[in-house]
């Protein structure tokens, strides 16, 4: 959509009317539209010119904080070699197994607390009581209980996911518009109609919220999880990098870390967008 | 009474509804022929909206009988459609049938909206989204036909034109159709007999004597509202500004 918008300052100087994109109020003097995906990496731009200014002028020693320069040949070492995807592939795996248990469980958990009041009894207390204890709390428990094999990983992830995505779904199972509700069963819905064109489409703005913390809670649980007796997997570069005293290398994983939670929020944002056409009645081109 | 030559759609029987010390409705009876219109008045807070839930099957606190036929179908003061769902699915939901995509279409058709098939209900305007919420009850086909308020939240121009929408889609379908209202001009354009709800207790229950096309500047169009105010606790004196 465009508009054309003349603000009366503009006929009376006879400034000559500009298309804006938006309704926004056109000033006297020309504004240079930058594309957002530009404005949004201003931040994280604005960040490394800071960090490449104070390493350039020898303000912090490179062993404290190497130059970005130091950190990016690091990383290209670490990319070349194959090491960086070995560390990378295993982390991914593990986040993506603890992701499907994780989701699974906990939208599950949510229908069912969300729908039926004894589910609701049995369930909701249980999960808001995990809730208060910081799940990585659990990382000694689970070791004792699973071993240290892949397990306590899983489940330490799976366990953040699941409690992320239960808290925020079914809030937003039991706040769907009631007469929504009402309305749907005057028009004999079944009971499976009734869950899966009205209770969950109308959920799925606060499911997608949950998925969202549940990410970020996920990649949070790694850092823990492979702090376990790994040999494999982003938390092990870290801590190899640790012992040998390797700060560009620790700096490029937590750089890693931050382009993948980056990377998820996007996907997100993505779904987000695809799912929730009809909020905005936007039809995609 | 011409319920006896005409045949029974809607039955209700010694309806009564307190919430907690407060009487809602008080035996209240209440019959509605096959194809019958009929428009339910009353001052708000008179039950009009309790008594239409209890006849469609929503409120099971309610006491008394009621028989009604197993295809009902509601239009609500506000469309209640899923915004999720595109108008033609929203249209058709629950529905079985195989032909219902072309059903759905056909009841579009009928209130003039062809057209938005496809669009999202938060794209429509809140007169569009109504005649939807119509076309869902229609497209049912139903035998009984309950409208709570249905264009209480519509402009007043907009409001008119439904009232012509709404004779033609019942001159059409021909369902036993309840319609609670507050609006006087409302009751005595679209229905055959308007009943007044007054603490409970019905206050009047009168045929709409009036041939269609009925004209609101008519004398008996006039006479009949002042009657109705009346009984709704207007005053003539009122009526004046």
């Amino acid at each position: 959509m465009t508009l054309t918008y003349h603000a009366f300052a503009d006929l009376e100087t006879d400034t000559p009317a500009i298309d804006v994109g938006a309704p926004v109020v056109t000033r006297r003097r020309r504004t240079v539209r930058v594309p957002r995906p530009v404005r949004r990496l201003t931040g994280p731009a604005l960040l490394l010119g800071v960090w490449a200014l104070l390493s350039g002028t020898g303000e912090v020693s490179k062993d404290v904080l190497p130059a970005p320069w130091a950190v990016w040949s690091a990383g290209w070492h670490l990319i070349q070699d194959g090491e960086l995807w070995h560390n990378l592939s295993a982390s991914l795996v593990r986040v993506g197994v603890g992701l499907l248990f994780g989701i699974v469980i906990g939208t599950v958990l949510a229908i069912i607390a969300g729908s039926v009041q004894l589910g609701e009894d049995l369930i909701d207390w249980t999960v808001q009581l995990f809730k208060s204890v910081p799940h990585v709390a659990l990382v000694p428990l689970l070791i004792m209980w699973f071993g240290i094999g892949q397990e306590p990983r899983i489940i330490l992830i799976a366990t953040g996911v699941a409690i992320a995505v239960y808290v925020n779904t079914y809030s937003a199972i039991r706040n769907v518009d009631r007469d929504l509700v009402e309305a749907a069963k005057s028009f004999g819905a079944t009971r499976w109609t009734l869950v899966s064109q009205v209770v969950l489409p109308g959920s799925l703005p606060g499911f997608l919220v949950g998925l969202r913390f549940a990410l970020a809670s996920a990649w949070l649980s790694l850092v823990f999880a492979e702090t376990i007796n790994t040999n494999r997997g982003l938390g092990y570069l870290m801590s190899q990098a640790e012992t040998l005293l390797q700060t560009d290398v620790m700096m490029f994983t937590i750089v890693t870390y931050a382009v993948i939670g980056l990377l998820s929020y996007s996907v997100v944002k993505v779904l987000e967008h695809r799912l929730l056409r009809w909020r905005t009645g936007y039809e995609g081109s | 009474m011409t319920a006896t030559v005409l045949r029974r759609a809607v039955q209700v029987r010694r309806l009564s509804r307190s919430f907690g010390e407060r009487i809602i409705l008080d035996d209240v009876s209440l019959d509605i022929a096959q194809g019958e219109v009929v428009a339910m008045l009353g001052r708000s807070g008179a039950g009009k909206s309790t008594f239409l839930r209890a006849v469609g099957g929503f409120d099971r606190e309610a006491e008394g009988v009621i028989r009604v036929p197993d295809h009902r179908a509601v239009v609500f003061q506000t469309p209640r459609l899923l915004p999720w769902q595109r108008v033609l699915a929203n249209v058709t939901f629950g529905m079985k049938s195989a032909d219902r995509k072309e059903r759905g279409r056909r009841a579009l058709a009928e209130v003039g909206l062809t057209e938005r098939a496809d669009a999202w209900p938060g794209t429509l305007s809140g007169g569009e989204a109504q005649r939807v919420a119509l076309a869902r009850a229609l497209v049912r086909e139903p035998e009984l036909l309950l409208l709570d308020e249905p264009f209480g939240a519509l402009d007043a121009l907009t409001r008119l034109k439904m009232h012509g929408l709404l004779i033609e889609l019942l001159r059409v379908h021909h369902p036993a159709t309840l319609i609670v209202t507050h609006d006087v001009d409302e009751a005595i354009a679209l229905s055959d007999r308007v009943v007044v709800l007054d603490e409970g207790h019905i206050a009047l229950d009168a045929r709409v004597g009036i041939a269609r096309p009925r004209h609101r500047e008519a004398p008996e169009f006039a006479a009949l509202r002042r009657r109705l105010l009346g009984l709704l606790g207007v005053q003539e004196s009122e009526l004046e500004i």
